[in-house]
């Protein structure tokens, strides 16, 4: 069985048991928001809401590299850190926030395979406590924006067909029959996927577990729909916290050079005037 | 602190498969509701009982599940 290009990125719920209060190593529970975390955490990890501290709440974007070094610096990591990022639903918002640790060039950064669900599920120890962290300089890197797909990027592609679109969300946001995952807010005005798309979605690429299913059954996932690293990838999703998971699988455990997330994603595209919207399944 | 009795299933909820998740963690029971397709959180919820956590849990989820729309494609 091949091994994951990246294995490094990757650690096991067991390697946070043993590894997770050594020093030099800041654990992060990331979702949506600090409920999940609320309602009990890995001992010793912190909490990030993607809603108020992974975005700029102002404008629609990602934190600003200031804003990046402050919420570094809070949460007591530096920049030889190793940061251990998990989070719930498989680990979505934990890939958001790997991703943006990679564009300010985080150099150790790292998911906790099968995330949340698979440590309740091993019946591990959890806290409701948060622990006290003093806070640190950080000083980020300048954005690297290769990993990040702008709108202007997506049209250029489409027109040059110079890169393979990935559309993971569900069957039913892909064909335009729902607006947004069912029982979600609708944040579009208009349903259907990006022309050319393949729909991968991206729990594809998951065990029951949670975990990530092994490089040769991910390569062949993705092979199946074209998708095999010969020609660069934007993934999108609906907000950019799914595609961001998928980044990751592409960029990581197969070994991609050129994955890029477009975390404009549907709420942008699927809000815009004039632009070609596909519905139905794929072509 | 120990997560303790951890069960997850599936049902359908207003014509909608849900995951159902639930666990006692000390004296209190904690519930979760996601939708299995995309796998995206609805809502969580506590309990002094499993029955009541999971039954509040599917309350709100058949609340929030009724208003998503299918459109014809």
């Amino acid at each position: 069985m091949a091994e994951y290009a990246h294995p490094e990125a990757l650690v096991s719920t067991e390697w946070v048991t043993q590894h997770g209060g050594d020093p030099g190593v800041r654990v992060v529970e990331v979702d949506v928001d600090t409920k999940a975390y609320n309602d009990g955490h890995v001992p010793g990890a912190i909490a990030w809401a993607w809603h108020t501290q992974l975005c700029d709440t102002v404008r629609r974007d990602i934190l600003s590299q200031r804003q990046f070094e402050a919420l570094m610096g809070a949460s007591g990591v530096t920049p030889d850190t190793t940061l251990v990022i998990y989070g719930d639903n498989n680990n979505w918002f934990a890939a958001w926030a790997l991703w943006q640790a990679r564009i300010y060039g985080h150099k150790d950064v790292r998911l906790m395979n099968g995330g949340r669900k698979k440590w309740l599920a091993e019946g591990r120890d959890v806290s409701l406590d948060a622990p006290q962290v003093a806070a640190v300089p950080y000083e980020a890197q300048h954005p690297d924006f290769s990993v990040r797909a702008f709108l202007a990027d997506v049209r250029n592609a489409l027109a040059h067909r110079s890169a393979a679109l990935v559309d993971v969300r569900s069957p039913m946001e892909f064909t335009g029959e729902i607006l947004a995952p069912p029982g979600l807010p609708e944040t579009c005005q208009r349903g259907g996927h990006i022309r050319g798309a393949r729909s991968i979605p991206w729990g594809r690429a998951c065990n029951d577990d949670g975990t990530f299913r092994s490089a040769d059954e991910l390569r062949a996932l993705y092979a199946h729909e074209g998708i095999d690293g010969s020609k660069p990838v934007i993934a999108y999703c609906r907000i950019g916290e799914r595609s961001s998971h998928t980044w990751f699988v592409l960029r990581y455990l197969l070994g991609f050079d050129n994955v890029t997330n477009y975390d404009g994603s549907w709420t942008e595209w699927g809000n815009l005037v004039g632009v070609d919207v596909a519905r139905g399944a794929a072509a | 602190m120990k997560i303790e009795e951890f069960q997850e299933r599936r049902l359908v909820v207003d014509g909608w498969e849900v995951n159902l998740t639930s666990y006692r963690l000390g004296a209190e029971w904690r519930a979760k509701a996601d939708n299995v397709s995309p796998g995206a959180t609805l809502c969580r919820t506590t309990g002094a009982t499993r029955e009541e956590a999971e039954t509040k849990a599917l309350k709100r989820a058949e609340n929030l599940l009724a208003r998503t729309e299918r459109r014809t494609v």
